[in-house]
């Protein structure tokens, strides 16, 4: 909020499956440093959003700029290569290779493209900074769930990344990893990344964003801190159904 | 005129063959490149049958029909079954099958040669002139024709009228829920491959009536009967009846006004258009 | 990137080996000289295909197709152009004919693919036919002076660059970025690679490599005509070969087309009719018992007398 141009701005991005529609204008922008909540209930379009910023789906109406470039309609390797990186639902590793060879391939054709010897220092530091230095030789296979999630945070960092996506990268964890995960995303937040977080844990919510958008049946329905938002009425109704309210 | 219907009547027999093969692709999901083999031996028994005992080729249906639908139930169960238990993902079982399908293609080819020789076969059935519109046609193209709708229509009414057919469309649009609402998939899976072999082979005993065959030329039929499958959307038994019937005008038109040595070129130039333009089929819906 | 010591032992052997390799014509023996074209020429020919196949996992069918329009360039231009120059040509041209079908088929699903490319062959060679109908023209005559030696070598330096070049793509970004896409395409994407790019690229390499391997042997021929040069059945032999040795390593296919074109040979001089059905138990044996070739059988069998060794220690 303190400079003129964000790093993302989202303008009537519009995505129709057949008749239905998905996500229906949605309107915000993410500044330099942020760390900006993308929550709403399930189905309420978030994980699409993302997909759309990605370019893992193109948009039937609307524009995505990145630093005032357009890049909605670029295929996804194109948005990569200009600084968007994301994470998956359902956590997506490489299954044939190593742990190490998974995160040199974020590093080799990511936003900053590395090869080599480089590639290979950049993915053991990252490694080292999500908690698994040493483990580079490991097969994923053999990965506790936590630990992948680690190697694909890794692997999208790999590539030094101005925009980080992590959809719902916290879910699935017990409670003990849920903490790791959250002081790992708050490190993250610690170096002045930016980051989109959708996410349904709220405590991840309120000690990690400084911003939220709530979304509800693919419509933005509030934006402000998560205080704001989690206080706000229509946000609750959301939530919990017109009785509660 | 003249074109048009002699299409017609061919895609009428390709249509029969192309729903065979797109019960098999649709529903148990295994791309059967062996296809053709079960079309040239539902060939070769009408032809035996003919020679031998004089016995009708529309007779001879009602004998082909329950056969190929075991041999390809066993099939099924016994060589593609383990490839889909084992399989993890989609590719892998699609690349199992092509391999095992091939295979059996490969099999199916050099038995029936062993068997019969490398010889064509063709014989005389009903080759009396028949008058459509003012011209003549093949008296056995028509009935193999007549005789195609009737299967054809059968199969569209009994999957879109009877519980098992709603069942089979089930499990062809949705495997995993099909499961959960009680639907034994793989023994539909199983049911519908080998119907969708049936069907093939007594394709291939009404096209014996009046297409010269031999042993090797099952993969010509595969070819075609996959081209019209992709043109008439995967799933989709209206789209691969109205693809079949459009590749029968073009590759009667090409024939005779081109050339005949050229019908496999006009269906794969059909083809190419169709992959490129619009590859989810001429009537399939695009994709989000 | 620098090569380490074992990189180098390696090309130090390969040479051996290639000059090795070189000699067999001066053993005298018409025959086996005959046995090592074919072999030489289903090395070229399955390597090759298992670059593009064994990462990608699409199985090309293509190769007859490549490999006639290679014999063609052969049989039109060789009274005109020198023999080497032919087969670049053919390279070239089977190089850019496999883009064309890349750019057209390869960023649907494998079952496309496969029937596409089986078609290729079919397709050319309806339409040479055609062509040399309109024209009144039967088939080729290819009355060169290049021995059976001189194709054995030229194939033989043909097999030597498809390895050379495979050993270099597998250590560089495209060899790479084509492991990621066999492993996930979506992940390729979003990693920030052109994956069809990369698959269309790849795809030429076993375009050029059939098309020059068709130039070369078009002397062999003496005659050609489309039913001998597109012959489908030799896509299904490539296939085979390269599957039954395993297209996982750059030397997998080697172990395949050594014994299957033995076979082969034998199958087809003591029962001519049965090659078909062999080429069938083949895919069969191929999916139920080897799935990952010879190469997998070794690497298993390593893998466990790795283990027996740790559980004793």
């Amino acid at each position: 909020m303190r400079q003129a141009s964000p790093v993302l701005a989202v303008r009537g991005a519009t995505k129709r499956f057949g008749g239905l529609v998905a996500v229906n204008a949605m309107d915000f922008d993410v500044a330099e440093h942020q760390v900006m909540g993308l929550i709403g209930p399930n189905g309420s379009g978030k994980s699409t959003t993302l997909n759309l910023i990605s370019g893992a789906l193109p948009l039937t109406a609307g524009t995505i700029s990145l630093r005032g470039t357009p890049i909605s309609g670029l295929p996804a390797q194109t948005i990569t290569r200009k600084g968007v990186s994301r994470t998956f639902q359902l956590v997506r590793l490489l299954p044939s290779m190593t742990v190490l060879d998974n995160v040199v391939a974020g590093a080799v054709f990511g936003h900053r493209r590395l090869w080599g010897a480089e590639a290979r220092a950049q993915a053991e530091t990252l490694l080292e900074r999500v908690g698994l230095g040493g483990q580079g030789h490991l097969p994923v296979g053999q990965l506790t769930y936590i630990d992948t999630k680690r190697v694909e945070l890794a692997r999208t960092l790999a590539g030094d990344p101005k925009l980080l996506l992590l959809d719902e990268w916290l879910a699935g964890l017990n409670p003990t990893e849920l903490q790791i995960g959250i002081d790992l995303i708050r490190s993250l937040r610690d170096e002045g990344r930016t980051i989109i977080l959708v996410e349904h844990v709220m405590d991840a919510i309120r000690s990690l964003c400084d911003r939220c958008v709530v979304m509800a049946a693919g419509t933005k329905i509030a934006e402000g801190t998560p205080a704001e938002v989690l206080s706000d009425a229509e946000v609750i109704r959301a939530y919990l159904g017109d009785d509660d309210a | 005129m003249d074109i048009l219907i002699t299409g017609l009547l061919l895609g009428g027999t390709y249509a029969l063959i192309a729903v065979g093969l797109n019960l098999q692709y649709g529903v148990a999901r295994i791309m059967n490149l062996a296809n053709g083999e079960m079309l040239v031996a539902g060939g070769f028994v009408a032809f035996w049958l003919y020679t031998a005992g004089q016995t009708s080729p529309l007779l001879t249906v009602f004998l082909v029909a329950p056969v190929a639908f075991a041999l390809n139930w066993l099939i099924y169960r016994f060589m593609l079954q383990p490839l889909v238990k084992r399989s993890k993902t989609r590719g892998q079982l699609e690349t199992d099958s092509i391999l095992a399908t091939f295979g059996l293609s490969f099999v199916g080819v050099g038995l029936m040669l062993a068997a019969f020789g490398g010889d064509y076969f063709s014989y005389s059935f009903l080759a009396v002139p028949v008058e459509i519109f003012g011209d003549s046609y093949g008296a056995n193209r028509v009935a193999s024709f007549v005789a195609a709708v009737v299967i054809c229509g059968a199969l569209y009414l009994w999957l879109n009228q009877s519980r098992a057919g709603l069942a089979i469309r089930a499990v062809a649009t949705a495997p995993a829920s099909a499961r959960l609402v009680g639907i034994d998939v793989r023994h539909l899976a199983a049911i519908a491959f080998a119907l969708g072999g049936a069907v093939t082979a007594v394709g291939g005993a009404l096209i014996s009536t009046y297409l010269t065959l031999d042993a090797s030329t099952g993969v010509v039929f595969t070819l075609k009967a996959l081209i019209i499958v992709i043109m008439g959307g995967v799933g989709d038994v209206r789209g691969t009846i109205l693809a079949a019937l459009l590749l029968g005008i073009v590759e009667t038109a090409v024939a005779s006004l081109i050339d005949p040595g050229l019908t496999l070129a006009a269906a794969y130039i059909l083809f190419l258009g169709v992959l490129l333009f619009r590859p989810q089929g001429l009537f399939g819906k695009a994709p989000t | 990137m620098t090569l380490t010591a074992s990189d180098l032992r390696n090309l130090v052997l390969a040479a051996l080996a290639l000059a090795v390799c070189a000699l067999l014509p001066f053993g005298g023996s018409g025959y086996w000289l005959g046995i090592g074209v074919t072999i030489v020429m289903f090395t070229a020919l399955a390597t090759s295909w298992a670059l593009f196949s064994g990462p990608t996992h699409y199985i090309s069918l293509a190769t007859a197709a490549f490999f006639g329009v290679g014999t063609y360039v052969t049989g039109l231009g060789f009274e005109v152009l020198p023999f080497w120059s032919l087969i670049g040509i053919a390279g070239l041209i089977g190089a850019v004919l496999a883009a064309l079908v890349g750019f057209a088929t390869l960023r649907l699903s494998g079952v496309y693919f496969v029937i596409f490319t089986l078609g290729l062959a079919e397709l050319v060679r309806q339409v040479i036919t055609w062509g040399q109908n309109m024209t009144g023209q039967r088939g080729l005559y290819v009355l060169t002076d290049i021995t059976e030696a001189g194709i054995y070598w030229w194939l033989l330096g043909l097999s030597a660059a498809v390895y050379l070049g495979g050993w270099l793509i597998g250590r560089s970004r495209l060899g790479f970025a084509l492991r990621i896409i066999g492993d996930d395409e979506t992940v390729a994407a979003h990693s920030g690679i052109n994956t069809a790019f990369a698959k269309v690229m790849l795809f030429m390499v076993p375009g050029a490599v059939a098309a020059m391997t068709g130039a070369i042997l078009a002397p062999r021929y003496v005659y050609i005509e489309p039913s001998l040069a597109f012959a489908p059945i030799l896509s299904f032999q490539v296939v085979i070969m390269a599957l039954l040795g395993g297209a996982s390593r750059l030397w997998g296919p080697l172990v395949g087309v050594i014994p299957f074109t033995l076979l082969l040979e034998s199958i087809s001089s003591n029962f001519p009719n049965q090659t078909t059905l062999v080429l069938g138990v083949a895919f069969l044996v191929i999916v139920y018992f080897l799935p990952r070739g010879f190469v997998g059988l070794l690497e298993d069998a390593r893998g466990g007398l790795r283990k027996r060794a740790g559980g004793m220690a």
